[in-house]
């Protein structure tokens, strides 16, 4: 196989990815509630992990984001419920807010790095938590805010752009909105990825004293990466909030913080799609694994231990040899071992 | 006026003086050497000019403005940039792609313009490119342009090091012990990629130990020990100042015979 082969062969690979999921998958499933949800919220998890990538890429380990889904789940509920704004505002608000939050924190957190910025970010979760479980009438304490309505219609100049989600099949419509919210996301990460603002954040990643000495305003940089990273988790807990139609504070706490980051590793760091194919290979295994009742945290902690030990990089680090490339591979390693 | 002036610049560490009341002036154009003995100050006095530590007192100024206690990216943005004592690179990238992330302070379009793919950023990445290419060339690093830095050669890395901070295009470059490690060849080369920055008029300032180097590159040179300036003055004449002398191998001590 060619190289000049590799290129179209990966976008044919890419398109009949896009068609199970947009399509067959949600067609052939469409009256089976369990299985779209599990492929829905794989779907919201991964956009939040793309936010935690989003801070490795800028060098910090970060073991927060559960409490900016949080506070975007509770935004939503709020200004729903109480504010009665639609849906389609309350989704783009929640994002924003958490990324403020996120700004306002960044700046001082983010100097720290290593354990002392991973510390900080968990503690972060469990203060989140805490914030909501006393917030009061407000945050309506232990149990939270039921009874978040549904998203409603969204029409621009009597155009119907997005029906209400009470008059067609529910579990359908929050499966193409979590399709939705993924596809952009990824778009957007991977945008910045290959744009300049990427290589100032690599730059960032791998020597902050030389950014720095090059211009670089480095403080700037990391809270806008950081920003970017609370807004995904805003928005995810906003899609969590409408979809369960409640929020309470345990819904998104120190286990998820620490799934979120086992998920962007499992996929492998180096990619932009890894945590994609981390969140989707671990939590719909984790959903396999279910009918093993006891046996389940076992084995799924077995393969993690197993994974963190084989494939450090991550499951995309893994390439796919052709028969060419491994001749290859031999000659070069072959001429190096005579020289 | 001067490029560069520094008045009376001075750091404390707690009780240790690191560097007291150095004054010097730095006249652009030309190659200013700064040299002494270890733990003289040196690169404490280098890291304050440049903004990566503030001093306890003095005055720096740049081009007639003041300098003195600015961020360091922002002392950076004025067109003062420096080098660092361990070689310092954008380790996962390659060559060509380190130099190019250097050009960040020639860009003028905003980051949502990068993010977006404006007229302004794409223009802005073409003439990084160019830019890039050619300093690359300039430095001697045009065979290795596509390994990546982690891989170079160590004779390569300092090039790079260089190479990044001249993509920032300074007014002043602060080179940090650009010759330590280095063989003869090596050295030979620097030599003449230093009077090259010289030639197409960036002001060189350099902190140095290689006394052979010293003395072929520098138009003036400062001598520091224990913080406090001692000499300053054309190569000919340090080479001749007793203080120098003494600084480097002590007085003579006739009651142990040395």
């Amino acid at each position: 196989m060619s190289r000049g082969l590799l290129r179209p062969l990966a976008g044919a690979g890419l398109a009949l990815l896009a068609l199970v999921y947009l399509v067959l998958l949600p067609v052939y499933f469409s009256h089976s509630p369990y299985i779209l949800r599990v492929v829905s919220i794989a779907s919201v998890l991964s956009v939040i992990s793309l936010g935690v990538w989003l801070t490795f890429a800028i060098g910090r380990i970060n073991i927060g984001q559960a409490a900016f889904a949080l506070i975007g789940g509770y935004a939503t509920a709020i200004l729903s419920t109480r504010f009665g704004l639609s849906y389609w505002l309350c989704l783009p608000l929640s994002g924003i807010l958490a990324a403020l939050v996120g700004t306002v924190l960044g700046f001082g957190i983010l100097r720290l790095r290593g354990v002392y910025f991973a510390m900080i970010t968990l503690s972060l979760t469990e203060a989140v938590r805490l914030a909501f479980l006393n917030g009061g009438e407000f945050t309506g304490g232990a149990s939270g805010i039921p009874i978040i309505p549904l998203p409603g219609e969204l029409s621009l100049f009597g155009v119907v752009l997005m029906p209400s989600f009470q008059t067609v099949n529910t579990h359908l419509a929050f499966y193409y909105l979590a399709a939705a919210l993924l596809i952009v996301t990824l778009a957007v990460v991977w945008r910045i990825g290959t744009s300049r603002l990427g290589w100032i954040f690599r730059s960032l990643q791998q020597n902050e004293d030389l950014a720095t000495s090059i211009g670089i305003d480095i403080a700037r940089y990391r809270v806008m990466a950081y920003a970017i990273c609370c807004f995904f988790g805003g928005i995810g807990g906003s899609y969590f909030a409408v979809s369960q139609q409640s929020i309470y504070p345990n819904v998104f706490g120190v286990p998820d913080s620490i799934f979120f980051i086992l998920y962007c590793f499992l996929g492998g760091l180096a990619y932009v799609a890894g945590p994609v194919v981390g969140t989707f290979i671990l939590f719909i295994g984790f959903q396999i694994l279910h009918p093993l009742q006891e046996y389940q945290q076992l084995i799924y902690a077995v393969l993690m231990i197993a994974i963190m030990l084989w494939l450090p990089n991550g499951l995309l680090s893994l390439r796919w040899h052709t028969r060419a490339d491994r001749a290859e591979l031999a000659r070069l390693e072959g001429r190096e071992a005579r020289s | 006026m001067a490029l560069i002036e520094v008045r009376e610049l001075t750091k404390r560490f707690g009780g240790l003086v690191a560097v007291d009341h150095v004054s010097f002036d730095v006249e652009p154009g030309t190659i200013f050497t700064i040299i002494g003995p270890n733990g003289a100050g040196k690169s404490t006095l280098f890291k304050l000019i440049t903004g990566f530590l503030r001093p306890s007192s003095g005055k720096v100024t740049f081009e007639g403005q003041e300098v003195t206690g600015l961020a360091a990216h922002a002392i950076a943005r004025r067109g003062i940039v420096r080098t660092f004592q361990e070689t310092t690179i954008f380790k996962e990238m390659t060559v060509l792609e380190n130099v190019v992330v250097a050009h960040h302070l020639r860009g003028q379009a905003s980051a949502f313009g990068f993010f977006i793919h404006s007229p302004q950023a794409r223009r802005d990445e073409a003439g990084f490119r160019a830019s890039a290419e050619r300093i690359v060339d300039q430095l001697g690093l045009g065979t290795v342009k596509r390994e990546v830095a982690r891989n170079l050669p160590h004779g390569y890395l300092r090039g790079l090091g260089i190479a990044l901070a001249m993509a920032a295009n300074p007014k002043a470059l602060l080179l940090d012990e650009p010759f330590s490690g280095m063989n003869n060849e090596e050295t030979d080369r620097t030599v003449e990629m230093v009077r090259g920055i010289r030639a197409r008029g960036t002001t060189v300032l350099l902190v140095e130990h290689d006394m052979r180097a010293v003395m072929r590159i520098s138009d003036r040179i400062l001598v520091l020990n224990f913080g406090k300036k001692i000499a300053e003055g054309e190569p000919k004449a340090i080479q001749e100042d007793e203080a120098v002398i003494e600084a480097y191998l002590g007085r003579e001590d006739e009651e142990l015979g040395i």
